[in-house]
């Protein structure tokens, strides 16, 4: 008898989400996937307001990473003003930008995941959680929360605001640095990285005894996105796109975000709000690709700052080609954070820092803008049109869970084939089912915007499991 | 004390058509309970009134309760009276300033987290000034779309809560005209000449000052970002003083 097993809601992610499973009659595994049941709208409900209000609104999609939305609705917004923001306004974008991340990352690692990763995935449930972790890891957690702490003060010190700042505004930024909160930032460096470098000193060695989850947490072949600087290295803010394949030859190089639509097409499934971006010359669903920190790492051809190239120089040793795993996104996550740390302290050390012209002002010049940022989870593009007015007229969304989400399915998949036998479901399997979600630290909120259709699909089941009657709506 | 000097214009009578006439001193009686009230250091809160605006009582935030009579009374609009025995705050003055608050709130989109006066916005400050906490009303959800057509300005009907001071300063101050009001009861909005798009308006001075006494982000100057316009209508006493003292 088929039979479906729904994991819902998905816990410890951003938004909600559940897992729906198909077994076949010999209880195996027929497929799986996982739907976003949230729907947020934004796409349509921005339309007819003036460009001006963008960075603000878009940043209401997200709490955790608001920054990300405001930076790429900004440059989009630059681009319709035609301007050329200020070099020191563009340095304070960055720093705000690299903050964002350090504290997402936290958040992900030592909030979301580190309870798993600690206590394991067998442990009791009601123990893997931050508070867990308290009792048993009280060091480990402790960093975890000052680490996101140090990254949210960065981000009140630039912008006045720990969450939904409006500091970040089209042609800049809405004022400049203080020497004051210059040095605040610059005094809190050194601890974040003291706490960055202790976690991965800990977690290296103990991704030893991850060697399932590392070979079937969504370990299989796809394709690459990230932007890299003009040297093909890491670059967080200002890059081109790049594609690589899963053998690590680049595909698509160097190409500006504003022809991200020549390189990116998005599909829409029934059973979910989330859009499946695809690589559009290979199609879909065969043009399957990945963003985030591991595909980052996996694009790009180095950081540029001495300790994360060590750690960069280390993870690319982990696969022959690309690091294929999306296990180890933890471990590139810790990169990142070591990344960010280091960034910063190249940018706090640039005078230019306190450059009071921080902004351009213009009226709409263009009738189109495209803004493209690396975002905690990967890849981030806001696409607006406007009218002569400036009034938005479109808005189209590639947010980074987005890009991810062919690859979740398929890994949601593969983690079910592996673990679930003769149709037992165990609560280590359904712990498993969720961690592998949570290795792409998917923000569903974020990610579930217009679709032109409404998708809604109740399937009742009768008491002997027979599918009585599907409902679409 | 009476004098033959000329007297100055009187309130509106239409609104409060049951004149109420004080002492007169100097010729002058048209001293409102809202004018009195301040002068003492009494606080009473109000949305459509301005110092230097004719008044017009149209938010009914300022009511008040005069002992004898079961109505209330807009104090902006209300002359007052010898022996008038005049209460400015109750639980019943609360409760109904609040509910017309939350039927402001209520009616168009004033979401202050994504508006340009965020933090300087005096629908805002009333709200915590009146401990408005939550709208116990549905909210109306209407969409009006927005009027960018003017090179400086931008008229946002969503944030508009029809105080129609654009209305009287630029009829009284600046003397254009320019703002009216069409449409009744839901349906009511401000238009600029024979509505038509603000930049095609024929008698539009663009002088702003529309934009400086607009309560709301209704009004705003284009490009400002989320919570940066700020507004100055303190410039109304001043320029209407500055013109009297240019008078020949």
């Amino acid at each position: 008898m088929d039979r479906q097993i729904v994991i819902d809601p998905v816990h410890r992610i951003e938004g909600h989400g559940k897992i729906t499973i198909q077994l076949d009659t010999s209880g195996h595994v027929d497929d799986a996937a996982f739907h976003v049941t949230q729907f947020r709208g934004f796409e349509k409900f921005c339309e007819g307001r003036p460009y001006y209000e963008m960075p603000s609104l878009v940043e209401r999609i997200c709490g955790i990473c608001p920054i990300s939305h405001a930076l790429a609705s900004a440059k989009a917004c630059d681009a319709i003003l035609g301007v050329t923001v200020p070099a020191a306004g563009q340095k304070l974008r960055a720093l705000l930008n690299l903050a964002s991340i350090m504290q997402s990352h936290a958040l992900s690692f030592f909030h979301l995941s580190a309870p798993d990763l600690l206590l394991g995935f067998d442990g009791p449930p009601e123990k893997r959680n931050i508070l867990g972790m308290l009792e048993t890891h009280p060091q480990l957690a402790a960093d975890g929360i000052r680490l996101r702490q140090i990254g949210q003060s960065i981000i009140q010190w630039l912008a006045g605001k720990k969450i939904h700042p409006t500091w970040v505004v089209p042609g800049g930024v809405g004022g400049p640095l203080s020497r004051k909160n210059l040095e605040k930032i610059r005094a809190v460096l050194p601890e974040a990285r003291d706490i960055v470098l202790r976690t991965i000193g800990w977690f290296k060695p103990s991704m030893e005894t991850y060697r399932e989850e590392i070979r079937t947490f969504a370990n299989f072949p796809s394709m690459f996105l990230g932007l890299v600087d003009p040297c093909g290295n890491l670059a967080f803010f200002d890059g081109n796109l790049r594609f690589i394949d899963y053998q690590g030859n680049i595909v698509a190089e160097q190409v500006p975000p504003t022809r991200y639509a020549e390189y990116i097409g998005e599909a829409v499934e029934d059973n979910s709000y989330l859009k499946s971006p695809y690589y559009l010359p290979l199609g879909y669903p065969e043009g399957i690709y990945r963003v985030g920190p591991a595909a980052r790492l996996n694009v790009c051809g180095g950081c540029r700052t001495p300790l994360a190239d060590e750690q960069w120089a280390e993870f690319k040793s982990l696969d022959k080609g690309p690091v294929l795993s999306s296990f180890y996104n933890h471990y590139a996550r810790l990169i990142e954070i070591l990344y960010t740390i280091e960034k910063a302290e190249q940018l706090t050390a640039d005078p230019d820092i306190l450059n009071p012209k921080v902004r351009a002002h213009a009226q709409p010049n263009f009738f189109e803008g495209i803004g493209v940022v690396e975002a905690p989870r990967g890849t981030l593009f806001h696409h607006y049109q406007v009218d002569e007015n400036g009034l938005i007229t479109g808005v189209n969304l590639i947010v980074a869970t987005g890009n991810n989400n062919l690859a979740m399915n398929r890994g949601v998949l593969q983690v079910a084939r592996h673990f679930i036998k003769n149709g037992k479901v165990p609560e280590p399997v359904l712990t498993r089912l969720e961690a592998v979600i949570r290795a792409f630290d998917p923000c569903l909120s974020c990610a579930t915007h217009a679709l032109g259709m409404t998708s809604l699909h109740v399937r009742v089941l009768g008491p002997d499991g027979r599918v009585v009657d599907d409902v679409w709506r | 004390m009476t004098s033959n000097a000329s007297i100055p214009p009187k309130p509106r009578t239409d609104v409060n058509p049951a004149r109420i006439y004080t002492l007169r001193i100097n010729g002058r009686e048209d001293e409102t309970i809202l004018t009195v009230a301040r002068q003492n250091g009494i606080d009473i809160p109000t949305l459509c009134h301005l110092d230097g605006l004719a008044e017009r009582g149209a938010c009914r935030l300022c009511i008040v309760e005069i002992q004898g009579s079961p109505k209330l009374y807009a104090a902006c609009v209300t002359l007052v009276k010898q022996d008038m025995d005049v209460i400015t705050d109750s639980p019943r003055i609360r409760d109904y300033r609040r509910k017309i608050l939350e039927l402001i709130f209520s009616e168009r989109n004033h979401v202050c987290s994504v508006c340009v006066v965020n933090g300087n916005c005096e629908l805002q400050n009333l709200a915590v000034k009146l401990g408005m906490t939550h709208v116990r009303y549905g909210y109306l959800n209407l969409t009006h779309a927005v009027d960018a057509s003017h090179p400086r300005f931008s008229l946002d009907h969503n944030r508009c809560v029809l105080c129609l001071r654009c209305i009287r300063v630029c009829k009284d101050i600046e003397g254009a005209h320019t703002w009216d009001i069409a449409g009744r009861g839901i349906h009511a909005r401000i238009i600029s000449d024979l509505n038509q798009p603000w930049g095609e308006s024929e008698t539009c001075t663009g002088c702003g000052k529309c934009v400086q006494v607009c309560p709301t982000g209704a009004l705003s100057e284009k490009g400002k970002s989320v919570a940066e316009m700020t507004k100055r209508p303190e410039f109304l006493p001043y320029l209407q003083m500055m013109r009297k003292e240019a008078e020949p």
